[in-house]
């Protein structure tokens, strides 16, 4: 294993203090482990937290300030963080307004925020509602698993979601808002290689130099099938045919993410989004923004998701407003 | 059924040993979890052990309740992902059944354990052979259940409690995973022991290691 870290165990501490030093738009709790924004949300607006397993930056800590996240909770790598992380973000955030919890569907994020929200309600009274994003279409047997995991989504939702709180929208307009981005987004990944927690030291699951896992989730979970590596072009469609079987995304307009999972360069992400978009411009698919990086990955991974959203013009017109974040930043 | 009584201290002990064991079966746990999970519960569970008995040494609880509901906030505090509700709601839901005593009899200790039990389920909502720390937890309880109202000792019921738990974790080997992160591997999953359950097993081993010869 080669890293830049000092220790598998201060990894996420010691990023966090780097946060700390980068800029001065973040406040960092570093005990509990919060990103903050540094100039609070005006009173009277809804907050939004999200949190999750660290590893997949920008997300969460990333997409903390003005049009999106008020806090983020980070984890372990790859591990939930706990209720009372969620708890103290909670408290710090809300101005009387509320607080939407955004939380991938994984079975440790959900107990968790669960948890969190019990406690907030119980000790101080604030309410919270709490929206489970699952997008990843690689996942088929949902009755018979977790269910879809929540990737790609997450990042367009926090965008979107972010930007109506700020707008002063209430708290259960914000949660049917976020529900309804969850319902009409779907994602699918794939992976070169595998990525390699720090804390194991070796990586996560072997992939032969020839081979690729289609359908791959952000933390490594295998996907629906081991293929032999294929051309840009035979990705594309192993991707975004899964996603169009799914849904249908020719009635409206799209968002699309062609998502870095951490190793694989621009240079390959824009390749490969010129891939995607030449299959959706066939599929007859009208797309109305896009979105080419890294934004949801999985530590040093190699390979790239793909999210489509099907948005109405109010959805557009927040995705176009003004965001102010290490991850997202622009209209200002 | 027996009317040995079951000190605090007692409880500490197998509190204790039950991080010894995580703790020496740390790359065991990790391995399993690596096989058809995240690798991490190993670690999870050593990082939440050595904080429960950090916090209990450096703030002894005077009553079983209080010690219970220490052990289940710093769980749920310190392990994450879904271990930390999983054990921290058993212990938080054995706290309270416990409440503010200094010992238990054999019935009220099943009481609390079937208890913290109700909790994983309310928590996890687990089914029988889903795969998950509740195939040893629930066996183990039954069993426990078992001997002590056919009047065995204390000491039988800690030892068959530790059987049918090694029992139901085994036995998880040859299961579909249908809950938690395994569950993406589908039959992929099957060969491979929950490691969940192999922890679970560890509780209920510390528990007759304590228990037993009383």
């Amino acid at each position: 294993m080669k890293k830049l870290i000092n220790a598998p165990d201060n990894l996420v501490a010691d990023a966090l203090l780097g946060l700390a030093e980068a800029t001065t738009e973040l406040q960092i709790d570093h005990k509990n482990r919060i990103i903050y924004r540094a100039e609070p949300k005006q009173k009277g607006k809804v907050a939004l937290i999200s949190g999750g397993g660290s590893g997949h930056e920008p997300l969460h800590g990333g997409y903390v300030g003005l049009g999106m996240l008020d806090a983020a909770c980070a984890g372990e790598v790859f591990t939930s963080p706990t209720p009372d992380q969620m708890l103290a973000a909670t408290k710090q955030v809300d101005t009387a307004a509320g607080v939407l919890y955004i939380v991938k569907n994984y079975t440790g994020d959900i107990m968790n925020f669960e948890m969190a929200a019990e406690l907030a309600t119980s000790e101080t009274g604030i309410n919270v509602l709490s929206v489970v994003t699952n997008d990843d279409v690689a996942v088929q047997d949902s009755l018979y698993t977790a269910g879809r995991r929540g990737v790609g989504v997450t990042v367009l939702l926090e965008k979107i979601v972010g930007a109506a709180a700020e707008e002063g929208q209430d708290l259960s307009t914000l949660s049917t808002l976020a529900r309804d981005i969850n319902n009409n987004g779907r994602s699918m990944g794939i992976a070169l290689t595998s990525c390699t927690v720090p804390a194991v030291g070796k990586p996560t699951f072997d992939l032969p130099d020839n081979e690729m896992e289609i359908g791959i989730g952000i933390h490594g979970e295998p996907g629906r099938h081991r293929l032999p590596l294929g051309t840009a072009r035979e990705i594309a469609e192993q991707l975004v045919e899964p996603i169009l079987a799914d849904f249908n995304f020719t009635s409206r307009p799209v968002i699309v993410m062609l998502n870095g999972m951490g190793a694989s360069p621009l240079i390959e992400l824009y390749l490969m989004y010129g891939e995607v978009a030449k299959i959706l411009k066939r599929s007859g698919i009208n797309v109305a923004r896009n979105l080419i990086g890294n934004y949801i990955t999985a530590l040093d991974m190699a390979g790239c998701s793909v999210t489509l959203l099907s948005v109405d013009d109010q959805m557009i017109k927040l995705w176009d407003a003004p965001v102010k974040t290490l991850g997202l930043r622009w209209g200002i | 059924m027996t009317s040995k009584t079951i000190s605090l201290n007692q409880l500490v002990a197998w509190l204790n040993k039950f991080s010894e064991l995580v703790s020496a079966q740390c790359n065991y746990l990790t391995d399993l979890d690596a096989a058809i999970g995240d690798a991490d519960h190993g670690t999870n569970m050593v990082r939440g052990m050595t904080a429960v008995m950090n916090a209990i040494t450096a703030a002894p609880p005077s009553t079983i309740g209080d010690l219970f509901k220490v052990v289940g906030m710093t769980l749920v505090s310190t392990v994450g992902g879904a271990s930390g509700p999983l054990y921290g709601t058993f212990f938080l839901r054995m706290g309270v059944t416990s409440g503010a005593v200094s010992e238990l009899n054999g019935a009220q200790l099943l009481m609390a354990l079937n208890a913290g039990m109700e909790g994983v389920v309310a928590r996890g909502k687990p089914l029988a052979n889903d795969k998950t720390l509740f195939d040893a937890l629930a066996p183990a309880l039954h069993a426990f259940a078992i001997s002590l109202n056919s009047c065995h000792s204390l000491s039988d019921a800690a030892l068959a409690a530790q059987t049918a738990a090694a029992v139901g974790r085994d036995a998880t080997a040859s299961l579909i995973a249908r809950k938690g992160r395994a569950s993406y591997l589908g039959e992929r999953s099957i060969g491979h022991i929950d490691p969940g359950s192999a922890s679970t097993a560890l509780l209920f081993e510390a528990f007759a290691e304590v228990f037993s010869g009383e």
